[in-house]
């Protein structure tokens, strides 16, 4: 737009420009247009002003403090209120809280390796390929994180119940999905569907399809390609996305919930057990079982700092200097950690 | 092993990328695809290679058809622009896979290893990853893992693209040897002329998915077969000339005859005259009444050839010419002056009909 302008006019332009940025960003304009030499501004251009600074983070604080921090004190106060004794017996002594944990440590990594297959497949296809529906390929990834999980119960219930489109059928062949284990790991599967995948797609689409064909020209099979190229380059992205669907998996309550039935020591995950202690007033063993739960979620919580510290630095994944576009993407997904 | 395609036809949607292009590469040869982006060069080579399919056509390496052959068992080089090391592999195990595919004995793989990394002078950075190395190491290391499988063929796809133009030039010489030492039957693209002249022993130029010309470099630049050829092999004056009596003359009036041979054209059709920079001459005075007048609008005296730009406002035309230091210095040339500029040769192209 300058250049159009006369040298006179250009310079209002400039001058104006500056003017307008520096209200911006709080700094002087003659210091902003080199006027006015940049030691004379001191610290309070720079920063906002305290009053200013103190009520954002206090109420980021006062935020975080309520929803986050006094809940998790308080499941560990309540679970503990009884002593140790009576939390060891609330989570060991009793038969069915005994086998939700061993249930939902059983289904939470099946649907893990059922969405480790999925999403390496799926990224695979949506990262090298580029075929008719691949839009929405992509798009139906992303359905289980728009849907609600209590929709995708019900959708499993009309699909294998007994009025349902395949229930009967099954039935017939002596196969009875619905209140058993298999629908908590495809309920759970369908509901942390997205993660490995999203987590995939953008890693292999950034890494691109060189490598594989350079090892494809060296005379590498298809699996040798998979083994000993795709799977190292995407190894850190993958793990990241397989904690996060790991964690998502423990703590899914709502499509698990009307797919179960609800069956006492058969059906009942961590989460649904928790609840049906609360609802019998047995919060003492309610909150030591939640308390469990927090804990898997810590443990995850570390594990995924543990990994994006790799995932950013690792020094090969970081190859090619300047001359080349390919650049390390950050997950992109916001981790998601269990919800209790 | 000679490689020979036939007819190769490739589209992408609606492009086309190659249109019935036929090509035989000799044995033993170091061929270059030189062509604009777009001209269909890389698809070319990815078809050779077998990294794509052609939609009708034919690839033959010796006697063998080979169009439906998966690349894995092609037994060619691949050297990819961006040099497509395994980023999580050591400088070592990159060189090595070819060989640990076809399961060869870890022993004499460690020998052909560090042979070959001893002929690229790079053993030490041998347990380095390629991260640690420069784009000319990268793409030394690319070539070497590329024919540690001892390949029938080597295709390159831009092989310095990517690169500085200092580490260009010396990699390019460094290619020259390589091939000469291996004598396996070569193709690489690029888009660089020079490149192409300085390291090929024969030039394909490509452009809109169809070969304009193939030769040798002085063939292809002595004698460009088309227009694009010229035009595309440096620079070039283009001059509109009216043929008259056979005689080839610039402008309306026809008072300055270019030295172009016109077989076939029309009698007072048009048509451009193309003449190379260094094909032009600058005096101070009109040696014969066969030159242009013209005012020096541009000097350039810093390079092996002294540029000069001339505008001749009688025919409204632009002429870049090329004069050696010593003519320059001769001359005294400065900008602003009236100087007369001679044709000492041209090149004139019957027009495509089919077009």
């Amino acid at each position: 737009m300058a250049d159009a302008l006369s040298g006179q006019n250009s310079q209002r332009v400039v001058e104006h420009v500056q003017i307008a940025r520096s209200r911006e960003l709080g700094i002087d304009p003659l210091v902003l247009s080199g006027k006015r030499p940049l030691s004379t501004m001191g610290r309070r251009y720079t920063q906002d002003p305290l009053w200013l600074r103190i009520v954002l983070i206090s109420l980021a604080a006062i935020v975080m403090g309520v929803l986050v921090v006094i809940p998790v004190i308080n499941v560990f106060y309540e679970a503990l209120r009884d002593g140790i004794v009576a939390y060891g017996r609330a989570i060991v002594g009793d038969p069915e809280t005994r086998y939700s944990i061993v249930l939902t440590l059983t289904v939470a990594p099946l649907a893990v390796l059922c969405n480790v297959i999925f999403g390496i497949a799926a990224a695979w296809a949506v990262a090298r390929f580029r075929f008719p529906g691949r839009t929405l390929v992509v798009t139906l990834i992303d359905v289980p994180l728009s849907v609600s999980p209590v929709v995708a119960g019900l959708a499993f219930v009309l699909l294998f119940g007994m009025q349902g489109f395949l229930g009967p059928w099954l039935r017939k062949q002596g196969i009875d999905i619905l209140f058993t284990v298999p629908a908590l790991i495809l309920a759970t599967t369908f509901v942390t569907l997205p993660y490995v995948a999203r987590e995939l797609i953008p890693v292999m689409e950034a890494i691109g399809p060189d490598e594989e064909l350079a090892a494809l020209s060296l005379g590498a099979s298809g699996w040798q390609i998979f083994w000993r190229v795709t799977l190292p380059n995407i190894k850190w992205g993958l793990l990241y996305g397989i904690i996060l669907c790991n964690a998502r998996a423990m703590g899914e309550f709502g499509a698990v919930s009307v797919v179960s039935g609800r069956i006492p020591g058969e059906t009942t995950t961590m989460p649904l057990q928790v609840e049906v202690l609360f609802q019998d007033f047995n919060s003492p063993a309610a909150f030591a079982l939640a308390s469990v739960l927090t804990l898997l979620a810590g443990v995850t919580l570390v594990l995924k700092g543990w990994v994006e510290r790799h995932h950013a630095v690792t020094p090969h994944l970081t190859d090619q200097e300047g001359t080349d576009e390919q650049t390390q993407p950050t997950p992109k997904m916001s981790g998601s950690t269990v919800t209790v | 092993m000679s490689i020979s395609v036939v007819n190769l036809t490739k589209r992408f949607g609606r492009f086309v990328a190659l249109n019935n292009v036929s090509l035989v590469c000799p044995t033993g040869q170091l061929v270059a695809l030189l062509g604009p982006s777009g001209s269909g060069k890389t698809t070319l080579l990815r078809i050779i290679a077998g990294l794509e399919v052609p939609d009708s056509g034919a690839v033959y390496y010796h006697d063998d058809e080979i169009t439906q052959r998966s690349a894995r068992d092609r037994n060619v080089g691949f050297v990819f622009q961006h040099y497509a090391l395994f980023r999580h592999m050591t400088v070592y195990d990159n060189v090595a896979f070819g060989l640990r595919v076809r399961k060869v004995p870890e022993r004499q793989i460690r020998e052909r290893v560090m042979e070959l990394l001893r002929l690229v002078r790079l053993e030490e950075k041998a347990y380095h990853y390629p991260s640690e190395l420069s784009g000319g190491q990268k793409q030394r290391i690319a070539l070497i893992r590329a024919l540690a499988p001892d390949p029938k063929v080597l295709l390159l796809d831009e092989p310095f693209g990517a690169l500085d133009a200092k580490v260009r030039a010396e990699l390019r010489q460094w290619l020259r040897r390589f091939h000469d030492e291996f004598h396996v039957t070569s193709i690489f693209v690029t888009h660089d002329q020079e490149e192409a002249f300085e390291v090929a022993d024969r030039v394909v130029v490509m452009n809109h998915g169809q070969i304009e010309q193939e030769g040798t470099p002085l063939e292809v630049f002595e004698h460009p077969a088309t227009a694009f050829v010229m035009d595309f092999l440096g620079n070039v004056n283009k001059l509109p000339v009216r043929v008259e009596g056979g005689r080839a003359l610039l402008g309306e009036t026809g008072t300055v005859e270019v030295p172009a041979k016109v077989f076939g054209t029309a009698e007072n059709g048009r048509i451009d005259a193309y003449i190379r920079p260094h094909e032009l001459d600058i005096a101070r005075t009109p040696d014969s009444s066969n030159c242009l007048t013209g005012k020096i609008v541009h000097l350039n005296p810093a390079g092996s050839v002294v540029k000069v730009r001339v505008l001749a406002e009688d025919f409204g035309l632009m002429l870049n010419v090329d004069l050696t230091p010593e003519r320059y210095r001769t001359l005294g040339l400065k900008p602003g002056e009236t100087v007369f500029v001679t044709p000492k040769a041209a090149k004139v192209f019957e027009p495509d009909y089919s077009i």
